[in-house]
């Protein structure tokens, strides 16, 4: 039977099925958060933490509704006010979590690999929440849904990731799930911001934007950091957004309806324009909706619960 | 006081200097090699160790490493490292200068030369810095610090990144007739890097390092040592480009020596994999190209010598997430047994060369003491065996350090016997 085993750390390590199962897990949770009383008991008793070594908005929200969705008790901690400002090291403060018995651990973290240290020094079971610009499997997961929601299949499908691929934990995740369910995947972007060996990945690799259009069935436009023009990546946000920009006129010339995702939080007139993301092709609050009920799937199935009970553990109030 | 004579008996005699390959016993007398080759008779009080089965060298000796001596005594300190390459056995260790405060002056010289006389174990010279505290802009005194016993200059651990400063110290050290040891990377191109640059640093989401950074860098060095005549060496290549720019160099008769690690020549990218702290290390480990290339070159001499760049680091650094883990590994007591696992077993060296790469070349190239088994020369051998099996136990090391990718690994290949000066400094237990 396929299960997640201890950890959610990478996209990469997962097998087409193994995608599939959170994905399936994923549809009865949905409707929880459909309900006046969002709330159901399958994690009561489980205590998970929270883990943020960097800033993060929606998806620590994302995952403290799922958490709190699920009856689970849990804690907060991020950078500011906790240990790590006076220099524990990492190691401590995994030895730190065990100690207090806790069942699962959220993640995220500056440093590429962040989520596989800890995972493999504590048995608890660890969520990578987004490790430098390694992956974001949660969030590789909800694009995913989101799409299959809409196709029903991602076989055969084109998908385009936009923007700064180098630097993007979401490019990676989603290049991994993608093509594992057996879509076609592109990265469109400058080539100061792609790995120089992105192609070996298996994704086709396009340097103009209005190519990129042409081709895809979906594109997943990634956040430009304002930092990357600072670092000397590209010259300017304006230059970007007339090179890049996914814009209206660029759409309008498409040969075909072409599904608009974003990961948040957007730069709206720099590598997305309003009218895209608030257009009729835009699924991005989609996107922030199945969040929560990717995140409560894996919290069930790394929990141990059979995957086939999902549409039972709904009920039971 | 002398040493009491030491009669090697009944070795594999192999001396790629003086072209020596025959089985026959090594009289050492007076801090000297007194006879070598056919039956020597046993001397009045003599130790005799016998050496049948095993090989019987000129004293390793390894132009790179660091021994952390002052500064970070926490790490290593000049006499467990020179311990350490004892039972590694090397008989010389060249200690780099990127100390704390760095080695740039003669009274710093002369405390590495002292504490490595003190520690009774592999000879230890140290290398003075280019400029001073490394900071790339001084020259530091080049003459004081030979005058102190330096043997070469070096900012390793950091590129001498302005190339007037690179080509003044190598004009300056033709006075002195010492090789410049440059640590090659273009800080720009490298910064932030964590991993070789290529598949498995896109895929695992860490700032890669590209080949160029090196490679620029090699080249620089190579176009200043034509136009100053002076004498570039360079530290750790490892890269199949950098391979390419050196055997244009050497074509041309430019003045160029080049280095190459165990680890480069042993292990690819691929041993990141799982965001693996001990295959963290600067430059890079490459791709499977690359190794190979460098083991050509390696076997047609184009790579000089074979050195360790031993880098120790306090487990608590390396326990961390990779990219805020320190770059370097333990090398001196790895070494020998990685060479013979990777190059010499499966054949793409012999143990001629081998000698040759990691005793004489290192000896002559930095016109250090030893390397060869010459009547007459310094007493400093080495005898291994080149066969028996054993497996990396960290805890086992003499070095404080601990951080190594090759633990738990099979290696072929040990030091029994280290002796310098004709002093019996290490011996297998």
């Amino acid at each position: 039977m396929t299960s997640l085993g201890k950890d959610l750390l990478a996209l990469e390590r997962l097998s087409a099925e193994q995608i599939s199962l959170v994905l399936d897990t994923a549809g009865p949770f949905k409707e929880i958060s459909e309900r006046a009383i969002k709330k159901v008991p399958t994690l009561r008793g489980a205590t998970i933490v929270n883990l943020f070594f960097e800033p993060s908005t929606r998806t620590r929200i994302s995952f403290e509704f799922a958490e709190k969705r699920m009856s689970a008790d849990t804690v907060n901690v991020a950078t500011a006010g906790s240990s790590v400002t006076k220099g524990e090291t990492l190691v401590d403060t995994a030895r730190n979590l065990e100690a207090m018995r806790i069942d699962m651990v959220v993640i995220r973290h500056t440093s590429s690999g962040a989520a596989q240290f800890l995972a493999e020094r504590i048995e608890s079971n660890v969520i990578n929440a987004g490790d430098g610009t390694h992956e974001h499997p949660t969030q590789g997961l909800l694009d995913i849904l989101t799409l299959r929601d809409r196709w029903g299949t991602l076989t055969g499908k084109r998908v385009c990731i936009c923007g700064d691929v180098l630097h993007s934990r979401v490019a990676r995740s989603n290049i991994w799930g993608l093509t594992k369910l057996g879509a076609e995947v592109a990265v469109c972007g400058p080539r100061s911001l792609l790995p120089s060996a992105i192609a070996d990945l298996g994704v086709t690799v396009f340097d103009r934007i209005e190519a990129a259009i042409e081709w895809a069935d979906a594109l997943n436009v990634l956040r430009l950091q304002l930092e990357r023009m600072l670092g000397g990546f590209i010259p300017s946000l304006r230059e970007y957004n007339r090179v890049f920009g996914v814009t209206r006129e660029r759409l309008e010339r498409a040969p075909r309806d072409i599904i608009i995702m974003h990961p948040g939080p957007m730069n709206r007139g720099v590598e997305i324009d309003s009218d895209v993301a608030d257009g009729p092709h835009s699924v991005i609050l989609d996107q922030v909706t199945n969040g929560v009920a990717i995140r409560m799937a894996v919290l069930y199935l790394l929990a141990g619960n059979p995957p086939g009970l999902a549409d039972a553990a709904k009920g039971a109030v | 006081m002398s040493p009491r004579d030491v009669l090697l008996t009944g070795g594999r005699l192999l001396d790629p200097s003086s072209g020596l390959d025959a089985v026959g016993d090594l009289l050492l007398s007076g801090g000297k090699i007194e006879a070598v080759g056919g039956r020597v008779g046993r001397p009045d009080g003599a130790e005799v160790v016998d050496c049948a089965g095993l090989v019987v060298a000129p004293g390793l000796v390894d132009v790179h490493c660091h021994l952390r001596e002052p500064g970070r005594e926490d790490v290593e300190t000049i006499a467990t490292g020179a311990r350490a390459a004892a039972a590694g056995g090397f008989t010389a260790v060249c200690a780099m200068p990127n100390t704390d405060p760095v080695t740039d002056n003669q009274a710093a010289v002369g405390f590495v030369l002292e504490q490595g006389r003190a520690a009774r174990a592999a000879r230890v010279h140290p290398i003075g810095a280019i400029s001073i505290g490394q900071a790339g802009e001084r020259l530091a005194e080049f003459g004081e610090m030979v005058g102190a016993g330096a043997v070469a200059v070096s900012d390793d651990g950091k590129p001498v990144v302005s190339s007037q400063l690179m080509r003044t110290a190598l004009e300056y050290a033709r006075t002195f007739d010492i090789p410049v040891a440059d640590h090659c990377e273009d800080p720009t191109l490298a910064a932030g890097g964590a991993m070789n640059e290529g598949v498995v640093s896109a895929r695992m989401g860490l700032r890669g390092i590209p080949s160029e950074a090196e490679e620029i860098m090699a080249i620089r060095d190579i176009l200043l040592a034509r136009r100053t005549g002076g004498h570039v060496h360079l530290c750790h290549m490892s890269t199949k480009g950098s391979v390419e720019l050196i055997r244009w160099g050497k074509e041309r008769g430019i003045r160029v020596t080049a280095e190459a690690c165990p680890h480069h020549l042993s292990l690819t990218e691929e041993a990141v994999e799982g965001y693996d702290t001990h295959a963290k290390m600067n430059p890079p480990l490459r791709t499977a190209a690359d190794v190979e290339a460098l083991r050509d070159a390696v076997r047609d001499g184009t790579i000089d010598l074979l050195a360790t760049d031993h880098a120790p680091h306090h487990n608590d650094e390396k326990q961390r997430a990779f990219a805020d883990a320190p770059n370097g590994i333990v090398g001196l007591e790895t070494a020998l047994a990685v060479n013979l696992t990777w190059l010499v077993k499966p054949g793409i060296i012999g143990l001629g060369t081998l000698v040759e790469r990691m005793s004489c070349a290192p000896a002559r190239i930095f016109r250090l003491p030893g390397g060869t088994l010459r009547r007459g020369a310094v007493a400093d051998v080495t005898v291994f065996d080149a066969g028996s099996e054993w497996n990396v136990d960290p805890a086992s090391f003499l070095t404080k350090g601990r951080n190594t990718p090759y633990r738990g690994m099979t290696l072929t290949g040990r030091a029994r016997y280290t002796v310098v000066g004709g002093t019996l400094v290490f011996r297998a237990g």
